[in-house]
């Protein structure tokens, strides 16, 4: 069984063609983001007790990279509550659509009250996305630890969305700006549910094209992807307006193998690549500032604008942005240089990018282990009294810190690891074969991918 | 259900088939890495006695050694504000407030190496407060990476073996 369209099964069905299920999650997203936002202005300066940052930087970012990504791809994405407002104005309104104008074949069309401007063409990539991550990366402790600026960290993401949606169409904030948004692509390859038609030639002699221009029943895709030439999770937001506007139902949502986005043959495009290696970069980063032994070096990186946190700055940037995509390129042109395979030096260094995935989504997966499962148990009492105000509303305010299965976190961090390199390790061979070089053009890259490892194993199991 | 391309179910049900069983030997060497006694003879037990001092979301030192059998008592003193000490694995906790130190003592009887981290909300940075308690005979790290140089070989093997797929052009994805 290679494929199951989930959407034979009449209760998949029944939520997720319909626009209010996902309205109704999308609302209570919407809430929620509002309340962190009080709770992180006005709630407990004390990071540990505050709501926001429980929430945000322990709940929901394990989750993410623990549940959502690996399992489900970007199904976040079609409920985030950051974009709403924004597409909302876009669209004029909120569960839409409403006919608002006629197509050239005279019929009802529904359409954004704002059409805005196409994306620039130059920017159709992941290097923006790329900026927005480090640059949220760089000052991530002191958005972490600190309430009153994760509050304003969203309140900027939420203001960005809206003023993309105003002056640019469709969702291109999500698709070329948001930061989290580029890591939950990339990584979303390796999950078992996509998006895709089941009939490529329906698609070719469907005149209209109104998964992309949009129908009566819906908007065209947000996404700016044609779904018919979908090949992997990268740019799809699992929106399901297709869905909704193919009058052929030649859209299935797919339960699929783990990583099958990781077969697409050829190379892939050199700003896939850098995401690649700038997450592995940083998650060996993250994991060396906030759960080593150092404390100068964790002041320093939240001391944002100090001179420490300059240098703290400067190394990340360093190890992010040349010493992992510098070891990368090097392994790969040992490898090259060794195999002598025809392929270009930027091919063979592109090539290789779908062994990163794994690598990438099983290192923050293992990274992310450490934060869930010792400070979860901070999030009881944040959520009984989250204004920090003597409520107690669910009983435990008064709960203690205490960290849960703290005996088999390493084995568990130790596994994840373990199964990313034989992950990682399959495709940097299945590559090698392809690109006809062999073990020798494989082993300088498979020796690559044990640095990020091991220095992970060090870290977090050593 | 909803194959895509003819064919493609079948090749998959035989490629989980041929990794069935490398999967398999794989997971039992890597349980025998893991589980297997080290030959590493450790000094027979004794009374340690560690300083521990704890300061601005660090301890110094960094990491505590000791070996299996010794009776550990760690004295932690705070620099700054309280601090305190969890151990993980053995589940253990002690604090201390400036000037006053505190005791923990406990029989070191679980090999390993097990997290310290600060138990009292000391600072913005309290939840990367961490140390390490390693009790030898140890070998974690060296079975750590015994696993991933196997964890190499097996995904060489199974890249080699059944991986290989057809392949197609990638289009565009806007029209």
């Amino acid at each position: 069984m290679n494929r199951v369209n989930l959407l034979q099964n009449r209760a998949l069905r029944a939520l997720l063609i319909p626009r209010w299920p996902q309205l109704g999650v999308q609302l209570a997203a919407l809430a929620g983001l509002g309340i962190l936002i009080a709770v992180g202005l006005v709630g407990s300066p004390v990071g540990n007790r505050n709501l926001a940052i429980v929430v945000v930087w322990i709940a929901w970012w394990a989750l993410l990279m623990l549940m959502l990504v690996p399992f489900f791809g970007r199904l976040w994405c079609s409920v985030c509550p950051i974009p709403l407002p924004g597409e909302w104005l876009q669209r004029g309104a909120v569960l839409g659509p409403t006919a608002s104008s006629r197509g050239s074949s005279g019929e009802a069309r529904a359409q954004p009250r704002r059409r805005g401007l196409r994306w620039p063409s130059r920017l159709r990539n992941l290097w923006l996305q790329n900026a927005t991550f480090v640059g949220l990366a760089l000052t991530s402790l002191a958005i972490l630890t600190q309430p009153r600026t994760t509050a304003w960290v969203l309140i900027v993401l939420v203001g960005s969305a809206i003023v993309v949606s105003l002056v640019f169409e469709r969702r291109s904030f999500c698709r070329f700006l948001c930061p989290v948004g580029g890591v939950i692509g990339l990584y979303s390859q390796g999950a078992p549910l996509e998006v895709r038609v089941v009939d490529r030639d329906l698609c070719t002699r469907h005149i209209e094209k109104t998964c992309y221009t949009g129908s009566d029943q819906g908007y065209g895709c947000p996404w700016q992807v044609f779904p018919a030439t979908l090949r992997t999770n990268v740019s799809c937001g699992t929106c399901f307006e297709c869905l909704r506007t193919c009058p052929y139902d030649n859209v299935a949502v797919n339960l699929r193998p783990f990583g099958e986005d990781l077969f697409l043959p050829g190379p892939r495009r050199l700003d896939e690549t850098f995401k690649a290696l700038v997450l592995l970069g940083s998650v060996v980063t993250y994991a060396a500032v906030m759960l080593g032994p150092w404390g100068e070096l964790k002041a320093a990186a939240a001391a944002v604008g100090t001179t420490a946190w300059l240098v703290y700055a400067g190394t990340f940037l360093v190890v992010t942005l040349a010493i992992a995509p510098g070891l990368y390129w090097i392994a790969t042109s040992v490898g090259r240089a060794f195999s002598r395979v025809r392929a270009t030096s930027a091919q063979v260094l592109r090539a290789f990018t779908p062994a990163l995935v794994p690598l990438g989504i099983t290192a923050w997966g293992a990274f992310s282990v450490s934060f869930l499962l010792a400070n979860l148990s901070y999030l009881w009492p944040a959520l009984s009294d989250p204004f920090a105000s003597g409520w107690n509303l669910l009983g435990a305010a008064g709960v203690g810190w205490s960290p849960y299965a703290s005996g088999v976190a390493p084995a568990l961090q130790l596994a994840i690891l373990l199964v990313g390199l034989t992950w990682a390790g399959a495709h940097v061979r299945r590559i090698a074969d392809e690109l006809g070089g062999g073990l020798r053009l494989a082993l300088p890259v498979l020796a690559f991918t044990l640095v990020p490892t091991l220095g992970l194993m060090w870290l977090l199991v050593g | 259900m909803n194959t895509s391309k003819e064919g493609r179910g079948t090749k998959s049900a035989g490629a989980t088939a041929k990794m069935a069983k490398p999967l398999l030997l794989l997971s039992l060497a890597v349980a025998t890495i893991g589980l297997a006694p080290l030959p590493i003879r450790v000094a027979p037990p004794s009374v340690r006695h560690v300083h521990l001092q704890a300061r601005s979301y660090e301890y110094s030192p960094a990491l505590v050694l000791v070996n299996r059998g010794d009776r550990v008592t760690i004295e932690l003193e705070s620099t700054d504000v309280v601090h305190g000490i969890f151990v993980d694995g053995y589940q253990l906790e002690v604090k201390a407030v400036p000037g006053q130190p505190a005791g923990l003592t406990f029989i070191a009887d679980r090999p390993g190496t097990f997290r310290l981290r600060c138990s009292v909300t000391c600072g913005p940075l309290h939840p990367f407060m961490v140390g390490r308690l390693r009790v030898a005979p140890d070998g974690t790290f060296w079975r750590a990476i015994a696993m991933a140089i196997l964890a190499l070989l097996a995904g060489l093997y199974l890249g080699a073996r059944t991986l290989s797929r057809h392949s197609s052009p990638r289009p565009t994805d806007t029209p």
